[in-house]
C-alpha cells in the first residue's frame, strides 16, 4: 500500500531549480541520478552509477573541503539505509554547507522494487519493511534538524531548507514508488570528476 | 614501543608539507600519536569514521572539492573498503592511505590473521598500488614516494606499516587463561 502523494521528478526539479555555481550537487546510483539529470545534467553534479553507500560520505569530504559552497545530497532510501554510521560521522563535523535529503519510496529501485527497510510493516510476506524512520536515526546520530516531508504543501519549505538553511539539513521526503525512463548523464567517472573539477576549481 | 616514536612526528611533517588537508581515521593505537597530531593541528581537519569504507568516498568528496586527504586505517579495516576502493580506478583519482598492520609479525590474536594476510592482495585486486615498511628509518621516505604518486602521478596508494615496525603486543604479560 502505497500513500505516498509526491513525485520525484518533480520534486527533483523544484530542489534544483535555479542551481548556479554555488550549489554542488552529489546524487546516490539508480533514481536520484536520473533524477538530478532529468531536471538538468551540468557539470556541478556529481551523478554516481555505482558506490552504493558513498552518497553521503563524499558529499561531506566536499562540504568540508568548500565551506563557502552549498553542498546537497540526494540519495534515496537503499542507498541511506547502506551508510547510516555516515550520519553521525556528518554530525560530529557539522558542516554549516550539507544538506541530505533522502527520496523515500520505501522500494529498491535497481533490482525491482523490493521493499525496504522504510516500508510499512503488514504489507505481506514480499512487500513489508520495518517502517524504519530514517530522519529519527539522523537526529539519533546528532543531526538534530532532521524531519519527513509527506505533502506537497511542505515542499517549498523543503526546498528552501534544502538549499539555504545552516546545516546540517536532513530531510527525507516520502514518494510515490513509480517506474520512470532512466534520464541519464555521462557514466565516465573519471569524465565526471574532472568536468567538476573543471567547473569549480579550473583545473581537473 | 619497539620502534622510534618519531617516525610518526616524520609523517605528521610530510602531510603538512604535502597540503593534507583532511584525514579520515577511527581509533588505532598504531596511529594513535599521528591521529592526536592531526587533531591538534590548525592546519587539517581530522574525521573520525563509523566504518572505514567511509573514508574512500569522503577523499573523492575532497578531491572535487579541490582537497587532499589521507585514510589511516588498520589491515582489519581494509576488508571493510573493498567495493568503494573501487572509486579510485572509477574517478581516476588519487589516494593515499597509510595501514597499520596486524596479523603478520608476532601477532597473539588468532581473529586478526585472516584480514592481515589479506591484506597486501586485496589492495592489489582492487589495483591499489602497495609500498611496505618494516623499519622506522624507512618511514619518511616511503610515505613521502607514496604522497607524490598519488597527488602527482594520480595514483591510488597504500603505505604498509608493517607490524615489525611496529612491534607486536605482549600476549603473555597482558594476561592469563
Amino acid at each position: 500500500m502505497d500513500t505516498a502523494t509526491l513525485s520525484r521528478r518533480p520534486l527533483a526539479k523544484k530542489i534544483l531549480a535555479g542551481a548556479d555555481d554555488t550549489l554542488l550537487v552529489v546524487a546516490g546510483l539508480g533514481s536520484p541520478n536520473w533524477d538530478i539529470t532529468e531536471a538538468g545534467d551540468r557539470p556541478l553534479n556529481m551523478p554516481l552509477w555505482g558506490a552504493m553507500g558513498g552518497t553521503v560520505p563524499m558529499a561531506l569530504g566536499l562540504a568540508l573541503a568548500q565551506p563557502g559552497r552549498r553542498v546537497l545530497a540526494i540519495t534515496g532510501d537503499g542507498d541511506m539505509l547502506m551508510s547510516l554510521g555516515a550520519l553521525a560521522t556528518v554530525a560530529m563535523q557539522a558542516p554549516a554547507n550539507l544538506a541530505i535529503v533522502v527520496l523515500d519510496n520505501g522500494k529498491f529501485g535497481e533490482t525491482g522494487n523490493q521493499a525496504t527497510h522504510t516500508s510499512p510493516r503488514g504489507q505481506g510476506p514480499v512487500d513489508s519493511g520495518a517502517g524504519t524512520d530514517l530522519a529519527m536515526i539522523a537526529r539519533g546520530c546528532g543531526i538534530a534538524d532532521s524531519a519527513t516531508v509527506t505533502a506537497e504543501r511542505e515542499v517549498e519549505g523543503l526546498v528552501a531548507d534544502a538549499r539555504r538553511k545552516a546545516g546540517p539539513v536532513f530531510r527525507v521526503a516520502k514518494i510515490k514508488a513509480e517506474k520512470l525512463p532512466f534520464v541519464m548523464p555521462p557514466q565516465d567517472g573519471a569524465h565526471l570528476k574532472d568536468r567538476f573539477r573543471q567547473a569549480l576549481l579550473g583545473t581537473t | 614501543m619497539s620502534a622510534p616514536a618519531d617516525w610518526r612526528q616524520r609523517i605528521f611533517e610530510l602531510f603538512q608539507q604535502h597540503d593534507i588537508k583532511q584525514v579520515y581515521h577511527v581509533p588505532d593505537a598504531g596511529h594513535g600519536p599521528l591521529i592526536e597530531a592531526c587533531q591538534r593541528s590548525n592546519a587539517m581537519r581530522t574525521v573520525v569514521l563509523t566504518t572505514e569504507e567511509e573514508g574512500i568516498p569522503m577523499a573523492a568528496g575532497a578531491w572535487l572539492g579541490g582537497q587532499r586527504s589521507v585514510l589511516l586505517m588498520q589491515s582489519s579495516g581494509v576488508g571493510n573498503t573493498i567495493n568503494l576502493l573501487g572509486l579510485t580506478k572509477t574517478l581516476r583519482m588519487p589516494f593515499v592511505t597509510l595501514i597499520t598492520m596486524r596479523g603478520e609479525w608476532g601477532e597473539f590474536n588468532s581473529w586478526q590473521y585472516p584480514m592481515g594476510q589479506g591484506t597486501p592482495r586485496v589492495l592489489e585486486a582492487m589495483g591499489v598500488i602497495v609500498y611496505a615498511v618494516d623499519r622506522a628509518e624507512e618511514v619518511g621516505p616511503t610515505v613521502d614516494a607514496a604522497l607524490r604518486a598519488a597527488f602527482d602521478g594520480g595514483q591510488a596508494v597504500a603505505v604498509l606499516l608493517r607490524q615489525k615496525l611496529l612491534g607486536f603486543k605482549d600476549f603473555r604479560a597482558l594476561g592469563k587463561r
